[in-house]
Order: structure tokens, then sequence, then C-alpha cells
């Protein structure tokens, strides 16, 4: 079961779950994927210790999908 | 300066495209900045200090201002590194702050959770150094362990869980480590005593831990 989460006020939020064989909420996760998206926010998956990458189309097989905002100096 | 194309970089660069993307050689152009301008704070209070009392001896009091200035002057320059890394008050509610260390804890490996659950700060190793990130900065130790930058850097909501804003600041510096160092903000770069003396002690250990692997990191690039 692969996860899209956002992190939020509430530590994160899981915005939706899916299954490669399952089209309804593969297609739910897309939606959900490019809503977060259109709020600002990067998604990012894990590729291997110590590396990540900002994903710009959902991807179905990653295990965990992390919606996160943007940084800046402070 | 030409500044290099964006690329597949973070996408946060492009607020601030101007800089140039930070590389080992301005590291070190900005660690010889930093020394030149400690330097040139210190060397004449010290050198009037010392006229002082050399041409009157009765100007022994004013003397001591001179040293005391260039004492202080460093020591605030540390302590505005120091601060990026300094534990606040969390502003989240304890469910929140407990949910978002859970993620962080998925993140990052048993020794930067263990480390986190003491000092508050996750170590990173990464290409420019060892990385101790907090949730409003981040202090970067070079290979060979005596020389830190602290870079102010945030994700741009501060009401966040401070688990969640470490994790922000832990999945950019992984997905483009130079640009994550181009987009913060650098308060100070130093030799890691002066900073490890304006920590608070819950903190040091993480600083400790972040030089001992800063020296690993160095013995590898030289093996």
């Amino acid at each position: 079961m692969s996860r899209l989460i956002r992190m939020d006020h509430t530590g994160h939020t899981t915005l939706a779950e899916w299954t490669a064989d399952d089209p309804e909420a593969v297609d739910a996760a897309v939606r959900a994927f490019r809503a977060e998206l259109d709020q600002g926010y990067f998604g990012m998956v894990s590729t291997g210790e110590g590396k990540a990458e900002q994903v710009r189309d959902l991807p179905l097989d990653a295990e965990l999908v992390i919606m996160r905002l943007p940084i800046s100096g402070g | 300066m030409a500044t290099e194309t964006l690329g597949e970089g973070l996408p946060e660069r492009q607020a601030v495209h101007w800089r140039p993307l930070v590389d080992e050689r301005r590291l070190r152009h900005k660690a010889t900045l930093w020394t030149a301008t400690t330097t040139a704070h210190v060397v004449p209070f010290v050198a009037a200090g010392a006229a002082l009392v050399a041409v009157q001896p009765l100007a022994a009091p004013v003397s001591l201002v001179a040293l005391a200035h260039a004492w202080v002057i460093p020591e605030l320059y540390a302590h505005r590194g120091a601060v990026v890394v300094r534990p606040k008050a969390p502003r989240a509610g304890a469910e929140a702050e407990r949910v978002s260390v859970g993620l962080l804890g998925d993140l990052i490996g048993h020794e930067a959770r263990a480390l986190h659950a003491r000092t508050g700060l996750v170590l990173e190793r990464g290409a420019l150094g060892a990385w101790l990130v907090g949730p409003a900065g981040a202090l970067l130790v070079r290979p060979g362990g005596r020389r830190v930058y602290c870079w102010c850097v945030r994700v741009n909501d501060p009401d966040l869980p401070s688990g969640d804003r470490i994790a922000h600041l832990v999945l950019a510096l992984r997905t483009d480590e130079r640009g994550f160092a181009t987009v913060a903000n650098l308060a100070f770069s130093g030799a890691l005593w002066r900073i490890r003396r304006r920590l608070p002690k819950s903190v040091r250990p993480a600083l400790d831990a972040g030089a001992q692997a800063a020296r690993a990191l160095d013995r590898r690039a030289t093996a």
C-alpha cells in the first residue's frame, strides 16, 4: 500500500492510499497530488539512504510520497 | 560571476537566482572572508590597547576597553551563528509534535533518531560535510571537523510542529545539498570551538557527533 502524506499543523495528514492494481484509488491519489501541487507544495520521494527527489507526477510505485512546503533563508 | 543554470536542483533556488551555487571553492572563499573580517576586527583593537599602555600606562583602563571590544565582537558573531540551532519553545500542540517527530523518525536512521531525541538536531552526511539540521537552521561541519558554517534556513510556516520543520529541511537538503546551502543565509563561519561554547549544553553532543562525522568524511576523502 502506497501513501501520499502532507506535512501540516497536525504533524502530517494522509491524503491518499493506493495500490497499483486499484485504478480508482490511483485516480484519487493523482487528483490529491495535483491539488497539493496547486497549493504550492512540492512532492518528495526518498531515493535511497540520505537521498530524496522532487517529483512532478505521482510515482505510483513509491511507498511514500511526502508533500512539503518551500523553504527559504531566515 | 556567472550564475549557474537552475537545472533540476531545488525549486527554491529560483527565489535567489542571483546567488551563485555554493560549492567547495565558494565555501573556502566564504571561510577566508570570515577569517579576514574577524582579524580586521580584533587586530586594531588589540594593537590600540597595547599601544596605549606602552605610551601611557595610566591609560590602562582605556586599553582594557579596547581589548574588551576585541573579545566581544567575535563573540557576537559566534552568538549569531549559534542562535540558528538554539532550541525554541514549540508552537504546535503536543500531539502534533509527537506525530511530526514520528514521521521524522521514519525518514532518518536509528543513530540520527537517537541524536535528535537527545539534542533536537538531526545529523545528515553530505558531500560538503556533516550537517546538523534544526527547526530553523542548520550547521555544516566541514570535513576535518574544525570549521563550522551556520545557516539560517526554514520552512515558510513557523507554526508547523518542530519535527515537520526539520523534515522539510532534511528533504530539501537530500534533494540538492548545494542548492540548500545557496538558498540558506549564512549567519557565521568559523572555528568549531567558537560555536560549541555558545550552544546550550544539551545541544553540544550534536556538534560533537557532527565533528566526528566530518572527521570520518575527511579520512574517507584522503584514503
